[in-house]
């Protein structure tokens, strides 16, 4: 306890003490995300400038005290959990710094700022800031480039990584550096930037990024797909991309959404049907027009039951509303929920669902499947009672075998939520132990002491549970 | 009877939250103190650990004295957690866990506070009279003048400067009970006077039983009635909330009712959540599932009547919703369509209408600080649309946007006013 007091005296020096967090209340609120597993810090610092970052990080590393970034928190795949104890730096209080140069089509963000209010301030240029999440409206764009995020317009757009040109970099051992730059083309050396986003915060600490902004497109249009068959259903999303069209979004409902939707909150969808395909086409609107009545034909072809074409901003939002509904409607079921992103290449995914469904009935698990089906990325959610030993040991199992389906047909553990701590065991089925090693050494280049977000992306021998609660055995420093 | 107060915690209710943090952005008290701990996500997560024993009660107490109860998380979560539930089981378990610390005086005043205060019609209405002696009678000039009212604690001083002007006590009992249509009524309509509204905004109810008959309804302000209850719900008295509930229900249960109204967005509120109190008396529960079904908030029911609509308003307004309104009433549209529907009116809806104002029941003079940091927030958000109108539709948030307009000296630009008030002013009933 000494100790503690000392660092806490110096910490002061760095970080005004009402932004030094130690109360017990304080500390049990930023042990958690929205993935499992739960770890006390030993202090938060809600950090607002570089200066702090880097003088933070020299303490750390010269005390060899376990440091991990975060957000808010949204993160699905245990990103911001302190599992080693140490510190927190909560970037969600760094004051907001957001500059949009419409000339280079680029805008200049600090790591606090909210991912939605990027796209909303390009947009005020006629840009837009394509990656999505789910959780945009109040993930920091940090956590966003940490972890690499996704969401349904990557189909059409990319990822994060994809619009990322340049970063400010606060290092393990406290130094600062610029990776990248504000020029699209940009081949001068390794390319750090790219290393540096889905890193998952173990290889540095983002305190600027200069991020690619695209001219917004004037319109979009929205329909809705019926199927009887889930077969059908996925050979039509090949025979859209194949046909010269690119949406921005094409995301999935099965039978398992649509029911539990209905009985929740009834939307007239048709329970019987075995899939639905939710479409946004953006663009000019003359194409977007042609290109919805081109699907509309290309559906019927495929034996879609009925093809819907939104006319009004109004019947868009009410198409889109029953996919905004899966989620409380199955989490009404159970309190449980497990949302799990492996993805397949696109050709796969019709037999992926296959697989999916055998993985549901084998291990007796409510599993549901709906996502952005036009990049390959599903995401099976599992309904289930982590209070319930039992069942969790089922789900455990469940999903070691959709990981497996995942890979054996070519896919990957993770379209968009990161390793973290959920998916580490699992990353030697992926990758060989070369390919592993080559990521091992370069984290050992940059953070030597392995102070920086550790126990995470990599595997530990006895780490083989991904979705439950472990104890805060790892911890192995106190301050 | 119980003898651990952390059994009283809803540790089930607290599995349905995900932790996915839709709730940060739509909470008021993590947006000024900026802390996980002062969130929804933070707040729930502490009543499970809690419950799991990990923390001690003393730990949960400041976060969730904290937290306005606004709801505005209910809102916005995706999977539907009871928030409400969670934080008044929190109350609840706090209140057991404190009582035996308490110092005898406390306990008294208290109790003479929520036995004898709230419920009683009597005592709140005596209240009244003195605040319309104290007003009438040169006291307060007096006050105002020696400078007496900077002792007091900013807290009392800042809402001493807005309260309404009282009745007087002659013309109180002069009221009438019972007012029927010109016309063959088109609604029974029971009125829900409330303790608070009565007491201190006992015109604004006036008005409102009256532009019911002017709507074509029969109003009855049936006798009996008491406080709704709520801020001994919210102050972990949960038997109290019950007693005075029953009352309540068996008042407005003599007479078929079409609906019992009522014009203070928080008690509409707790009205309308009878039923929850009764989890385990299936009897009560049916009854005050019925009371309930029965309860709107004016706004509703105005807005289906056709009202005359005949003074044009040539002023810019906004609207402050009541957190319960909205988040608890789910009522959102009717209100604006009514200032809508006013002629001349110049409507500009705020650019966060959601966020509370800070008010929350008795948050404002118990939390004064935090409550001021977050009615600074919404009155930027105000002088940002340059009304001369702000439209309330709850006593406490029509106290807290007045207090707003005192403390940016916008009092002779700006006017908060009730709903009610507005409309009885466009219909020709009064002029303000």
């Amino acid at each position: 306890m000494v100790l503690k007091t000392e660092i806490v005296q110096q910490l002061r020096r760095i970080i005004k003490p009402g932004r030094i967090l130690t109360k017990e209340a304080d500390l049990v609120s930023y042990g958690y995300d929205a993935s499992f597993g739960f770890y006390k810090p030993d202090v938060v610092l809600q950090v607002k400038n570089e200066n702090e970052v880097s003088a933070v990080m020299k303490l750390a590393n010269q005390l060899r005290i376990p440091v991990t970034p975060r957000g808010q928190a949204s993160s699905l795949s245990g990103g911001p959990l302190p599992v080693k104890g140490g510190m927190v730096l909560d970037f969600s209080q760094w004051s907001k710094s957001l500059k949009i140069d419409s000339e280079d089509l680029v805008a200049v963000v600090s790591p606090g700022v909210i991912t939605a209010d990027l796209d909303d301030a390009a947009a005020r240029y006629g840009l837009m800031y394509p990656p999505d999440p789910g959780s945009s409206h109040f993930s920091t764009i940090g956590g966003n480039l940490a972890e690499n995020s996704g969401g349904p317009r990557c189909l059409k757009y990319g990822v994060t990584k994809d619009y990322v040109i340049g970063l400010k970099v606060v290092t393990p051992q406290g130094e600062v550096i610029r990776t990248g730059g504000r020029t699209v083309k940009n081949v001068t050396g390794y390319d750090l930037t790219k290393l540096i986003v889905g890193s998952e915060g173990t290889l540095g600490i983002i305190t600027e990024a200069t991020l690619r902004l695209l001219p917004r497109p004037l319109s979009t249009q929205t329909m809705m797909l019926t199927f009887d068959h889930f077969v059908d259903s996925g050979k039509t999303v090949t025979r859209i991309l194949t046909s010269g069209i690119l949406p921005a979004k094409v995301e999935m409902m099965d039978q398992a959404s649509i029911r539990a939707v209905e009985a929740y909150q009834p939307q007239n969808l048709p329970v019987d049907a075995e899939a639905i395909l939710l479409i946004e086409l953006d663009g000019h609107p003359a194409a977007v027009a042609d290109e919805a009545e081109r699907i509309r034909s290309l559906a019927k072809a495929m034996a879609a039951r009925s093809v819907k074409i939104a006319h009004s901003s109004e019947e868009a939002r009410k198409l889109w509303k029953a996919r905004k509904l899966v989620s409380p409607a199955i989490a009404s079921k159970k309190p449980t929920k497990i949302s799990e992103d492996a993805t397949v290449p696109r050709s796969k995914i019709a037999e992926f669902c296959h697989r999916l469904q055998e993985i549901r009935n084998t291990y007796k698990i409510d599993l549901v499947v709906f996502g952005h089906v036009g990049d390959g990325n599903l995401h099976p959610n599992i309904i289930c009672d982590k209070r319930n030993r039992e069942e969790m040991k089922r789900v455990q199992k469940a999903i070691e075998e959709i990981f497996h389906a995942a890979i054996d047909l070519g896919g990957t553990l993770s379209g968009e939520h990161g390793i973290g701590t959920m998916k580490r065991a699992y990353m030697p089925w992926e990758l060989s132990p070369v390919e592993l090693d080559m990521m091992k050494r370069i984290k050992l280049a940059w953070d030597p002491n392995n102070i920086l977000n550790p126990s995470k992306i990599f595997p530990a021998p006895d780490r083989s549970w991904c979705c439950r609660n472990e104890p805060e055995s790892e911890r192995q420093t106190r301050l | 009877m119980n003898p651990n107060p952390k059994d009283k915690l809803a540790y089930d209710e607290t599995f349905t939250c995900i932790q996915c943090g839709t709730c940060l952005p739509a909470c008021p008290t993590y947006k000024t103190m900026g802390t996980e701990t002062q969130s929804p996500r933070g707040r729930i997560n502490l009543v499970k650990m809690a419950a799991e024993g990990k923390i001690s009660l003393d730990e949960l107490k400041d976060p969730i004295d904290l937290c306005l109860g606004c709801r505005a998380c209910e809102t916005a979560c995706p999977t539907n957690v009871p928030y409400g539930v969670i934080l008044e089981s929190a109350k609840l378990a706090l209140h057991e866990h404190n009582r035996p610390s308490q110092s005898r005086m406390e306990v008294f005043k208290e109790n003479l506070f929520y036995n004898h205060v709230f419920p009683r019609k009597k005592v709140m209405s005596t209240g009244a009279g003195l605040l319309w002696f104290y007003q009438k009678s040169g006291v307060r000039r007096l006050v105002e003048k020696t400078g007496l009212l900077n002792s007091l604690p900013e807290s009392l001083a800042t809402f001493e400067r807005t309260l309404p002007a009282a009745t007087a006590p002659v013309r109180r009992r002069r009221r009438p009970k019972r007012l029927e249509p010109q016309q063959a009524p088109r609604y029974k309509v029971g009125f829900f006077t409330g303790c608070i509204m009565d007491a201190l905004f006992d015109r604004i109810n006036d008005l409102g039983m009256r532009l019911l008959v002017l709507g074509g309804c029969t109003v009855v302000a049936a006798d009996g009635q008491t406080c709704c209850g709520a801020l001994h719900l919210h102050g972990g008295r949960d038997d109290q909330a019950r007693e005075l509930a029953r009352k309540n229900i068996e008042v407005f249960e003599q007479e078929a009712f079409d609906y019992v109204v009522n014009t203070a967005g928080g008690c509409g509120a707790l009205l309308h959540e009878y039923p929850a109190l009764f989890a385990d008396d299936p009897e009560w529960q049916i009854r005050a599932q019925s009371f309930a079904d029965h309860t709107i908030d004016i706004s509703v029911l105005l807005a289906r009547l056709d009202l005359p609509f005949n003074k044009e308003i040539r002023k810019r307004a906004t609207y402050q919703p009541s957190c319960h309104m909205t988040n608890v009433q789910k009522v959102r549209d009717e209100p604006r369509q009514l200032i809508r529907r006013i002629k001349g009116i110049d409507f500009r809806e705020l650019h966060d209408p959601n966020f509370c104002c800070g008010s929350a029941g008795i948050y404002n003079v118990v939390q004064f600080d935090e409550s001021m940091k977050i009615l600074d927030v919404k009155m930027a958000d105000v002088k940002s649309r340059d009304p001369e109108l702000i439209v309330t539709t709850n006593p406490g948030c029509l106290l807290q946007m007045k207090a707003g307009i005192e403390r940016e000296g916008l009092q002779d630009r700006m006017q908060a006013l009730h709903l009610v008030e507005l409309l009885a002013e466009a219909c020709g009933l009064e002029k303000r």
